[in-house]
C-alpha cells in the first residue's frame, strides 16, 4: 500500500484511531488525523511530525497491546518519523546518515575536534598554543578572525541551504490538499506552539516517559536545551555585530552581553541535555524507537559538549589552558553545524513545518 | 507532581502528629489515617471496606470511602491492563447541569434528564432511586474531576451529544488511570487478578470473601463493608443462554472476558433481592468481522439511518429511519439478536460514504446489487427484489440527517419514516453486523444509599452495590448514552461513603 512497512502499519493505526477518536484532545496528531479518511505518504510523514511523543494516547489507549488491536502510536509515529528524515534528506545520496546515526555524528565530532586542535598545533606556535593570552583579540591570536568567520559562515550556510532543501520536499509532500505558501497567522501560531511545546504536555497532566504515571519533566529540559541553544546563537551574532560594526575584539569582559548570553545559555546547554540524556535513559522501551538511540543520543551529546567546552573557555580563558579549550570548542561548534542537516536537529525543523501546516488546515476549517 | 509524590510523606507525617497534626498534612475530608484504623483491628488484615470490581463505579466507591476516613482495599478481577471492566471503552458520562460549562454547550435539568429517563426506559425504572441519582449527578460534575478526571467537549461526530454528555479527555481508560491514581495516592489498596470464588455472608452480613489465589498472604480477605461494584454477566455465555438460548453463540461482546457476573450470582446466590429483566441488556449492532471480546467502540456502525438494514434473508425487519441515531442505536443489538443466526447488514450506496464516521473494517462492495448479494452470500434476487421495492416506496423530500426529515417511504412494510433515499449510486456497499453486548441489566436491588436489600426486604447490614451489578434498578430497558457511568459514579460515591460510615460505627 505505502512506500515502507511502518507507513503501512502508521495507516492501519489511523484507521483504527479514526474510528475510536478518544484522543481527540490530547494533542494535534488526533485533530490533524480526524480531517482525513484516507491517509497518503506525506499525510502519514505529517502525523508523524506532528506528535511530540508525550505517550499519552499510549497510556490512555484501551486497544494498546496486549490487546489484539496492538496500538502503539507513539511508538509508531517515531519510527516513522525518523525514517521520514532520512527520507527528505538532501542531498540524498547523504540519507544513509541517518541509519547509523550515532556513529556518523561521534566520527564527525572528532575529526572535527583532532582537525582544530591539529590545525591549532600546526599552524601555531606552542608557545602560543599554550601561551597565556588576554585582552581583546586573544582568541584571534590562535586563529585568525576572519579565517574562523569563513569557515563557520560556510559550514552554516551549506547547514542552512541543506535544511531548506530538505523541508522543502517535505513541505511539498505533506501539503497536497491545500498546498503552497504558509500564510503569517499560521506562522505566528506554530512560533507559538513550538516555543511553548503546546503539544508535549499529555493532554494537560504532563506527559509520560518511565511508565504509566506522568511524571516526566522532558519539557522543561527541552526548553533549557533549545533557549540555551537560542541564546549561544544570539551570543555569537551580537559578538558578530561587536566585531565587525563596533570593533569591538573578543574576548568580552563577564558583564557584556555576549558573555552574559553565552553563559546562560551555555547553563542551558549543559543542564537541558544532561536531563534528556536521563529522561532517555529511563524511557519505557515500549513507548520508544529504540533504533534510533544512537541520533538521539548524538545530538543530545553534541549540544552538550557546545555548552560544556564553551563554559570551560569561559572559566579557564584566562590560562594556558584556553589553546586547546579553544580548538575543543570550535571543533564541537563545527562539528554540530555540519550535522544539523543529518541528525536529530531537524526533528525541530520538520515539526515546526508540520505545526504550521496544522495551524493553516485549522484556519482553513473555522473558515469553511 | 510534586503534590503526588510528597502525600505518602504527609499521610506519614499525620500519623505521626495525629494529636494536633497541621491542617495541610491531612486526608482529604478524612478523618481517620489507614494506619489508625489498622490498629483498631489490631494489625490484622482486616479492612473496613472491601470493594470487589475495579471499573469507575468500584474507584468512586474505594475513593469516597477512604475519603471517609475508611481502610479500602480493592480486588479487580482482571490484570491491570484491562481493569476496570466496561469503564475502560467508555467515553461519556450524563450529567444534569443547570447551566452551561466549559465544555457543555447548554444546560441539561434534571426533570429533563428524568424525562428522557422515562422515555427510554418506557417507564421501566424505580422513580425515587432515578430522581435521587439525577440529583446527584449535578455534583458529581464536579466531584470527578476533583479525583482527576479531565473533559473535553465532545468528540467529533457526536455534536448530537454536546448539551448533555461530559467526554473524557483521552477517553475510559484514561478515566480509570486517573482515578486509579488518585486511589492509590490516598492510600488505597490495589490488587489485580485477585478473583473472588465465594463471598461469606451471614443473615444478609457480609463476613468475608474467599480468593482464588492469596493476596498478602491470605486466601480470605474480612471487611467491615463490602461494596459489591463488579459488574454484570455479559462475558458469560452459558449464563446468557439461560435465556437467549442458542443464539448466545453468536453474540458478541463488546468489553474484556473477565465480565462475568460472579459477584452477582454469589449474592443472588445468598438471599440478595434481585432486579430487573435478564433479557434485559444494552446490545448495539457490532461489525461481525469484530473479536469476540473486547473490540470496544471502533466496531460499532452508525450508518443504519443513511441505508437499510436486511436479515440473511434479504428482508428489512425494523424502521431505520425510526429516531435520531443517539436515541436509536442501543436497540439494534436486540433487533439483529431476534433475526435468523443472529446476522443483518447494513445496505447503502456510495453517496453516503462520508456521512458517518470512518469505520475500522471497510464496507464491502459491489458494483451490483447482485455482486454485493454475491460477497455477502445472499440471494441475489431477494436482495434486488428488496432495494427495488424499497426505492420505489421513497417519496420526495428534502433530505437532513440532523432533523427527524421528511424523506420517507410508502406503501412497504416496515416503513423507514425519516432520512428514506433511494439505493442506486455504485458501489453498492454492505457492512455485516451482529448484536455486541455492552453489558447485562439483571442486578441487584438496592435503596437510595445504594444498599442491597435482602430478599425478604430487609436491607442488608453492611453490603452496598454499585454501577452495572445494580443499573437494572434505574434501566428497566433501554438506554441513552452516558447514562452506565452516571449511575457508576452516583452510586459508587454513595456506597463508598456509606460503607465508610457503616465502618466507622
Amino acid at each position: 500500500m505505502h512506500g515502507t512497512r511502518i507507513l503501512d502499519e502508521a495507516d492501519r493505526l489511523m484507521t483504527v484511531c479514526n474510528s475510536c477518536r478518544y484522543c481527540e484532545g490530547l494533542c494535534a496528531v488526533f485533530p490533524a488525523m480526524e480531517m482525513r479518511r484516507a491517509f497518503s505518504d506525506g499525510d502519514l510523514n505529517y502525523l508523524a511530525n506532528l506528535c511530540h511523543s508525550c505517550g499519552a494516547c499510549y497510556v490512555d489507549c484501551q486497544f494498546s497491546p496486549p490487546h489484539e488491536f496492538n496500538v502503539n502510536v507513539p511508538k509508531t509515529l517515531a519510527v516513522a518519523r525518523a525514517e521520514s528524515y532520512a527520507a527528505y534528506a538532501w542531498p540524498h545520496a547523504l540519507s544513509g546518515a541517518f541509519a547509523r546515526n550515532g556513529l556518523v555524528i561521534s566520527i564527525v565530532a572528532a575529526l572535527s575536534m583532532a582537525a582544530f586542535i591539529l590545525g591549532f598545533a600546526a599552524l601555531n606556535d606552542h608557545s602560543v598554543l599554550f601561551g597565556v593570552h588576554a585582552g581583546p583579540g586573544a582568541f584571534y591570536r590562535l586563529m585568525p578572525h576572519n579565517a574562523m568567520a569563513a569557515l563557520f559562515s560556510a559550514a552554516f550556510l551549506y547547514a542552512i541551504l541543506a535544511l531548506v532543501m530538505s523541508v522543502r520536499a517535505f513541505w511539498r509532500d505533506i501539503g497536497t490538499p491545500i498546498g503552497g505558501r504558509a500564510d503569517g497567522g499560521s506562522i505566528v501560531q506554530a512560533i507559538r506552539d513550538a516555543g511553548e511545546l503546546r503539544y508535549l504536555h499529555g493532554g494537560g497532566v504532563g506527559c509520560y516517559n518511565e511508565d504509566d504515571k506522568p511524571t516526566d519533566r522532558r519539557k522543561l529540559f527541552h526548553h533549557l536545551t533549545f533557549y540555551g541553544f537560542l541564546l549561544c546563537f544570539a551570543a555569537t551574532s551580537v559578538a558578530t555585530l561587536y566585531h565587525y560594526l563596533l570593533s569591538r575584539e573578543a574576548p568580552y569582559p563577564w558583564w557584556d552581553l555576549p558573555v552574559v548570553l553565552g553563559t546562560l545559555g551555555g547553563l542551558g546547554l549543559i543542564i537541558g541535555p544532561i536531563g534528556l540524556f536521563i529522561a532517555k535513559s529511563r524511557h519505557a522501551p515500549e513507548l520508544l524507537d529504540e533504533q534510533r538511540y544512537g541520533m538521539d543520543v548524538g545530538f543530545i551529546a553534541m549540544l552538550f559538549l557546545t555548552g560544556f567546552t564553551g563554559m570551560l573557555l569561559l572559566l579557564l580563558r584566562e590560562t594556558a589552558a584556553m589553546g586547546p579549550l579553544l580548538a575543543l570548542h570550535l571543533g564541537a561548534v563545527f562539528a554540530l553545524f555540519i550535522t544539523m542537516p543529518y541528525g536529530k536537529f531537524v526533528h525541530g525543523i520538520y515539526r515546526f513545518a508540520a505545526l504550521v501546516r496544522y495551524a493553516q488546515e485549522r484556519r482553513s476549517e473555522a473558515g469553511s | 507532581m510534586q503534590r503526588c509524590r510528597l502525600l505518602p510523606y504527609c499521610i506519614f507525617l499525620y500519623t505521626k502528629v495525629r494529636n494536633g497534626g497541621p491542617e495541610w498534612a491531612r486526608l482529604p475530608s478524612g478523618r481517620m489515617s489507614l494506619t489508625s484504623s489498622l490498629r483498631v483491628h489490631g494489625m490484622s488484615s482486616k479492612y473496613d471496606v472491601l470493594v470487589i470490581g475495579g471499573g469507575n463505579a468500584a474507584l468512586c466507591a474505594a475513593i469516597a470511602a477512604r475519603r471517609g476516613g475508611a481502610s479500602v482495599l480493592v480486588l479487580e478481577g482482571a490484570p491491570k491492563f484491562y481493569r476496570g471492566g466496561n469503564t475502560r471503552h467508555t467515553r461519556n458520562m450524563r450529567c444534569a447541569h443547570d447551566a452551561a460549562t466549559e465544555i457543555l454547550t447548554g444546560p441539561y435539568t434534571e426533570e429533563e434528564f428524568w424525562e428522557d429517563l422515562l422515555r427510554v426506559t418506557g417507564g421501566q425504572t424505580d422513580e425515587m432511586l432515578a430522581r435521587h441519582m439525577i440529583r446527584e449527578s449535578k455534583d458529581i460534575l464536579n466531584w470527578i474531576v476533583e479525583q482527576g478526571v479531565r473533559w473535553q467537549p465532545s468528540l467529533g461526530g457526536t455534536l448530537s451529544l454536546g448539551r448533555t454528555n461530559s467526554f473524557f479527555l483521552g477517553g475510559g481508560r484514561a478515566m480509570l488511570n486517573a482515578l486509579y491514581l488518585t486511589a492509590e495516592r490516598l492510600g488505597v489498596d490495589v490488587e489485580y487478578d485477585a478473583e473472588v470464588t465465594e463471598l461469606v455472608i451471614e443473615d444478609g452480613m457480609f463476613l468475608a470473601a474467599r480468593l482464588e489465589r492469596p493476596v498478602k498472604g491470605e486466601t480470605e480477605i474480612r471487611a467491615t463493608s463490602l461494596v459489591a461494584a463488579a459488574g454484570g454477566f455479559e462475558a458469560n455465555i452459558e449464563w446468557l443462554k439461560q435465556y437467549w438460548g442458542e443464539a448466545a453463540d453468536n453474540f458478541l461482546i463488546r468489553g474484556t472476558p473477565y465480565n462475568r457476573g460472579s459477584i452477582l450470582k454469589m449474592l443472588l446466590d445468598k438471599g440478595v433481592q434481585e432486579v430487573g429483566d435478564p433479557t434485559q441488556c444494552h446490545a448495539v449492532a457490532i461489525d461481525a468481522r469484530a473479536p469476540k471480546f473486547d473490540g470496544g467502540i471502533i466496531t460499532r456502525h452508525d450508518s443504519v439511518v443513511f441505508g437499510i438494514v436486511v436479515n440473511k434473508h434479504s428482508q428489512r425487519f425494523y424502521d431505520e429511519g425510526e429516531d435520531i441515531w443517539p436515541k436509536r442505536y442501543a436497540i439494534w443489538g436486540r433487533l439483529v439478536a431476534a433475526q435468523p443466526d443472529q446476522i443483518a447488514y447494513i445496505i447503502f450506496d456510495s453517496t453516503v460514504v462520508t456521512s458517518f464516521m470512518p469505520t475500522l473494517f471497510p464496507p464491502i462492495a459491489g458494483q451490483t446489487v447482485a455482486e454485493l448479494a454475491g460477497k455477502l452470500q445472499l440471494d441475489p434476487a431477494a436482495l434486488e427484489k428488496t432495494v427495488t421495492e424499497f426505492n420505489a416506496a421513497v417519496r420526495p423530500g428534502t433530505f437532513d440527517h440532523t432533523i427527524l426529515d421528511d424523506c420517507r417511504t410508502e406503501g412497504i412494510t416496515p416503513q423507514k419514516t425519516h432520512w428514506a433515499r433511494k439505493i442506486e449510486t455504485p458501489p453498492y456497499l454492505a457492512y455485516p453486523v451482529r448484536p455486541g453486548i455492552t453489558f447485562t441489566y439483571l442486578g441487584t436491588r438496592v435503596t437510595k444509599e445504594a444498599r442491597l436489600l435482602m430478599a425478604d426486604g430487609k436491607p442488608s447490614a453492611n453490603m452496598f452495590a454499585a454501577g452495572e451489578i445494580m443499573a437494572g434498578n434505574v434501566l428497566g430497558k433501554g438506554y441513552a448514552a452516558g447514562m452506565g457511568m452516571t449511575i457508576g459514579s452516583v452510586f459508587g460515591r454513595i456506597a463508598g461513603r456509606e460503607a465508610a460510615k457503616h465502618a466507622r460505627n
